[in-house]
């Protein structure tokens, strides 16, 4: 049909084969260019690609009290994860997810907006700590919805209603701040550590040390194979010096009012309770706190965050009476000093009250312990002078840190000339050593502080240093350890802490301060005080005013002769020592039923296995993760006094059935 | 005429490079989708490749001369199928490209297209009796080759309208082109091109497109976005050396779809560079193999058949590897005869079909 000269031409046929040609040998070019030329560059890349370091994360040590029993506990918690599988339209599914884990669907969205620019191995973190219906909501849809996941960690389960949360703290994640601070150089961001409380002390001890898992991962971070684990290695478990049997009596006798109580033992400085009101709820910041509810602690003026045992720096009121009448018989004034009260006195021309009005009559050491008589006290400071008083006073401790082992301690003032100067540049005027006397003025001191003072008086002088963990169990390098054993002895003449101690027995007996305090049986020595926030004068101006109210104080020991416990009580508006008074000897009784065995409160022990749900009485969540509050407990004998009873708990909710399971 | 034809002209040597090539592409299919959903393609596949052979022994014996004389009823139902697919089409990541058949196969039109494109070029030059080409030929045969490319750019299909441009390329080259046509053709591409990507009010390639096209030049700016596919496929190339490895990119999933656009990155992951070189070379044989039959045809259509297959397939190896390694943008155009998918599979074998219906006609006349 066609000509040969119709035929295509051959030299176009031929240039088309050379640009083949050309074509070709450009691709083998890019391929002897990438694997043969920059292949090392890409193996590497390929390396990093597929090889993944996870972390396994160490469970943190648990917190026991004395005698072992849990306080702090782990519990698993799920979080809920979106894997950005490409096959599913996340978007499309955003509805049902939000619906299923009570979410805000156009949040869900903002997140998958958010992510879209990160790896496609990283999952989004939708919802942590999903409760138990969002977790079956999960599980149901693992077929509609593939790319819905959970991951578990272990969070912190902490007694509810604030119970010990200022002793314990609570932990976070670590700050920028605590990054660039020595002790948290070795920390990565992303850690979780104590903020605050024995978690953050002994955060090297309850942390552990991560392990890791060299994973080969696909690029949905699916893990395809195992080249290697370093096993994590768990934190330790912490033994507190706390009694949770006392402390639960502090807790009970402080409910519903401000202040702090700190029960120790005189010999050791173990602190067998810590309470500070009002508290907060360390669950809330396991998880994450709502910059709501973090405001909402930060601004309250009552200081919920504020562990006020150490942190409190407050006038000691007639308790500071103790330490004047030691520096007293140590000076050889107060053993022969008598005065006469007609309910006040003038000194450098100014009028100083007596709290009775009526006056004291005829004084002497004894008496005004006991009847914590002012004029008597700005008696002996006048004589005294500020820094001898000063001088007993730091000697037992105050104005300065005591060295327990929790975070933030203040220091609080023990004023002196010296200090006057320092500080105000300006002389001390000898008409201000008068309040100090009776514990005003500028003194001001920390429960903790106070608590120790008195502890050396009534152990004849010998200072111990407060802590809050037993160094037994604390490995001998820590640095922790090396000084809560340390003791230093006052001299303080044997007649004078004796007489002294025998003169603050009589405070809660009739003729006494607190005669309504009166434990019968108990043979308990303390003294009460009642400190005034501000000056008289503006008091009366605001009559009935409940900010204004003084502080109660009391502090007190048993026996009188080798005490064994002392507590002391700060009730912020507590008006008057004796109420403080009250409350200091609700947990000195806890203390000696239970040296007594007379049991208050039982746990029947149940007769299957002998263990006992005593961690659930008050870590249980309301509502939510169920399976984490339960902890059990072995008893030994058949009947045994047992933390039975938690603040706002009444006493029919937690009895404990055959089958150890919670009514 | 009939009697002339005989299967002893057919091109064995020709077939047993192509089966070859979709040998390795079924190995490969295989060993990439092991332990993935799509577990078990390779079966599929060889079932497409038996079935492409079937239909390419089919169309073989059927007259190209005759289809060439019928070819303005297949364009018309051509561009009829691609305006259903704007109607009527299953809209599947923001494009219409398939319309759903009975029995849950998707069927692409732009795929056929292609096909009656190679045989309405061919039939368009063929029948031009003059040696160079004017300016109305120019015009008319960029008219039947850009109406359909229009359509399916509008689906928005951007890889499959490029695959177009070859085979109009192809024709105008060998039906005459001038000089002085090609200069301007070349520059008014060039002006075409800085429009799209620098006005910004020209919105025909979508924001996608343009940033698949773009991050090729720069895949480390978004490795994690467009550039994601190009890194990854960079370090899959790359990581396979000289000899090949175990394909950990490939196996990890790193490599997007690597049984499809990216089977030449898992391959040359798997097989390195001396394997990706083979695979090369006998793309380069069959390549050469089309050409000399298009020297041999019996006639100027089937030249331009035979050199229209030729283009299509030389722009699909060259968009494809130049992909691959990083020279090229993500279009997502397959690489023919290896790459998983019916259409592209089917594709390829008609169009060979075609080739082998042309030679076994070589000695006719």
């Amino acid at each position: 049909m066609f000509g040969r000269d119709d035929k295509v031409s051959e030299i176009r046929l031929t240039v088309a084969q050379y640009m083949i040609l050309a074509i070709f040998l450009v691709l083998a070019y890019g391929l002897w260019r990438l694997q043969v030329m920059e292949s090392g560059y890409y193996a590497s890349a390929a390396e990093k690609n597929r090889i993944r370091n996870v972390p396994i994360l160490a469970p943190r040590g648990k917190i026991l009290d004395r005698e072992g029993r849990t306080i702090v506990e782990n519990y698993p918690s799920f979080s809920a994860l979106l894997l950005r599988d490409s096959s599913r339209d996340l978007n499309a599914d955003a509805d049902l997810i939000a619906q299923g884990l009570h979410l805000d669907p156009s949040e869900v969205r903002t997140r998958i907006r958010h992510f879209s620019s990160m790896p496609q191995y990283q999952p989004i973190f939708l919802k942590e700590d999903i409760t138990q219906d969002e977790l079956a909501f999960i599980d149901a849809h693992r077929n509609e919805l593939p790319e819905l996941d959970t991951i578990v960690a272990h969070r912190r389960l902490y007694p509810r209603n604030g119970f010990m949360a200022h002793l314990i703290g609570y932990v976070g994640e670590v700050t920028e701040d605590m990054l660039n601070q020595p002790q948290f150089e070795l920390y990565s961001p992303g850690d979780v550590v104590g903020v605050s409380g024995v978690e953050r002390q002994y955060n090297n001890e309850l942390m552990g040390t991560n392990g890791a898992r060299r994973a080969l991962v696909n690029s949905h971070g699916r893990e395809v194979g195992l080249l290697g684990e370093t096993e994590a290695i768990p934190g330790k478990q912490l033994k507190l010096t706390v009694d949770i049997d006392l402390q639960i009596a502090a807790e009970e006798a402080l409910e519903g009012k401000n202040g702090a109580i700190v029960a120790m033992d005189p010999r050791t400085g173990e602190i067998l309770a810590m309470v500070s009101r009002p508290s907060f709820d360390p669950n809330d910041f396991a998880v994450r706190v709502s910059r709501d509810q973090w405001n909402k602690l930060v601004t309250d003026p009552d200081k919920p965050l504020m562990n006020k045992a150490i942190q409190a720096q407050l006038a000691p009121g007639s308790t500071f009476k103790i330490i004047m009448a030691v520096a007293g018989w140590q000076e050889g004034i107060a053993q022969s000093l008598h005065v006469d009260c007609t309910g006040g006195a003038e000194f450098f021309g100014r009028r100083f009250g007596c709290w009775v009005k009526g006056g004291h009559g005829p004084v002497d050491l004894e008496k005004a312990i006991y009847q914590s008589c002012d004029v008597f006290f700005y008696t002996l400071a006048e004589k005294l002078g500020i820094d001898r008083i000063a001088k007993y006073a730091s000697a037992l401790g105050l104005g300065q840190k005591t060295g327990i082992d929790l975070p933030n301690e203040v220091s609080g003032v023990m004023p002196s000339e010296e200090w006057k100067i320092r500080n105000f540049k300006q002389k001390w005027f000898a008409g201000e050593t008068i309040s100090v006397g009776i514990g005003q003025g500028a003194v001001a001191i920390t429960p903790v502080q106070l608590i120790r003072a008195i502890a050396a008086i009534s152990m004849g002088g010998r200072l111990v240093v407060p802590h809050v963990v037993e160094p037994e169990g604390l490995p001998p390098s820590y640095v922790e350890t090396s000084h809560v054993t340390e003791t230093k002895n006052i001299p303080i003449d044997p007649s004078g802490w004796a007489f002294i101690t025998d003169a603050m027995s009589r405070v809660l007996l009739p003729e006494g301060t607190a005669p309504s305090a009166h434990v019968p049986g108990i043979d308990i020595a303390g003294k009460t005080g009642s400190a005034q926030i501000v000056s008289l004068s503006t008091r009366a101006k605001f009559k009935n005013s409940e900010a204004l109210a003084q502080n109660g104080w009391f502090v007190g020991f048993t026996p009188r002769r080798n005490p064994d416990i002392i507590v002391c009580v700060l009730f912020e508006g507590g008006e008057h020592g004796r109420l403080a008074a009250r409350l200091a000897t609700q947990v000195l009784k806890a203390y000696v039923d239970k040296q007594r065995r007379i049991p208050n409160k039982i746990v029947e022990q149940p007769k299957g296995d002998g263990k006992v749900d005593i961690g659930a009485l008050w870590t249980m969540p309301e509502g939510k993760n169920l399976e984490g509050g339960r902890f059990s407990l072995k008893l030994p004998k058949k009947r045994s006094v047992l933390a039975t009873a938690a603040p706002g708990i009444s006493s029919t909710q937690y009895l404990v059935t055959s089958t150890g399971k919670m009514q | 005429m009939s009697r002339y034809v005989s299967f002893r002209d057919f091109d064995w040597l020709l077939l047993i490079f192509v089966l070859m090539i979709c040998g390795l592409g079924v190995m490969e299919i295989q060993s990439a989708t092991a332990h993935t959903k799509f577990a078990g393609s390779h079966i599929r596949q060889i079932y497409w490749v038996l079935g492409g052979v079937a239909a390419m022994f089919v169309i073989s014996a059927v007259n190209y001369q005759a289809l060439l004389d019928r070819i303005h009823w297949f364009y018309i139902a051509g561009v009829a199928s691609l305006m259903a697919v704007l109607l009527l089409g299953q809209k599947y990541l923001g494009a219409r490209r398939w319309i759903k058949m009975p029995g849950g196969n998707h069927f692409q039109p732009s795929e056929w297209v292609k096909l009656i494109l190679i045989l309405a070029v061919a039939k368009y030059f063929a029948d031009l009796r003059h040696r160079e080409l004017s300016w109305p030929d120019f015009i008319k045969a960029g008219a039947i080759v850009g109406i359909p490319m229009l359509m399916v750019l509008a689906q928005p299909d951007l890889g499959t309208a490029l695959t177009y441009v070859p085979i109009a390329v192809m024709g105008v080259f060998l039906g005459g082109l001038q000089w002085k046509q090609g200069l301007v053709v070349v520059l008014l591409a060039a002006v075409g091109i800085g429009a799209v990507f620098f006005t910004p009010r020209v919105h025909v390639l979508k924001t996608y497109q343009k940033q698949r096209l773009t991050s090729f030049l720069e895949p480390d700016a978004d490795p994690q976005g467009s550039g994601y596919q190009v890194t990854q496929s960079l370090i899959a190339v790359g990581s396979g050396g000289l000899w090949g490895g175990k394909g950990s990119q490939t196996h990890g999933a790193f490599l997007p779809v690597p049984q499809t656009d990216f089977i030449f990155a898992a391959f040359a992951e798997e097989h390195g560079f001396v394997g990706a070189l083979g695979v090369l070379l006998l793309y380069f044989i069959v390549l050469m193999r089309l050409t000399q039959n298009a020297q041999t045809a019996p006639d100027r259509a089937g030249t331009f058949v035979v050199m229209g297959v030729v283009a299509v397939l030389s722009f699909h190896i060259l968009v494809n590897v130049g992909m691959v390694v990083g020279f090229m943008p993500v279009t997502g155009i397959p690489l023919p005869l290896m790459s998983y998918g019916g259409s592209s599979v089917l594709f390829m074998f008609l169009a060979l079909g075609m080739v082998m219906n042309v030679r076994m006609r070589r000695f006719v006349n």
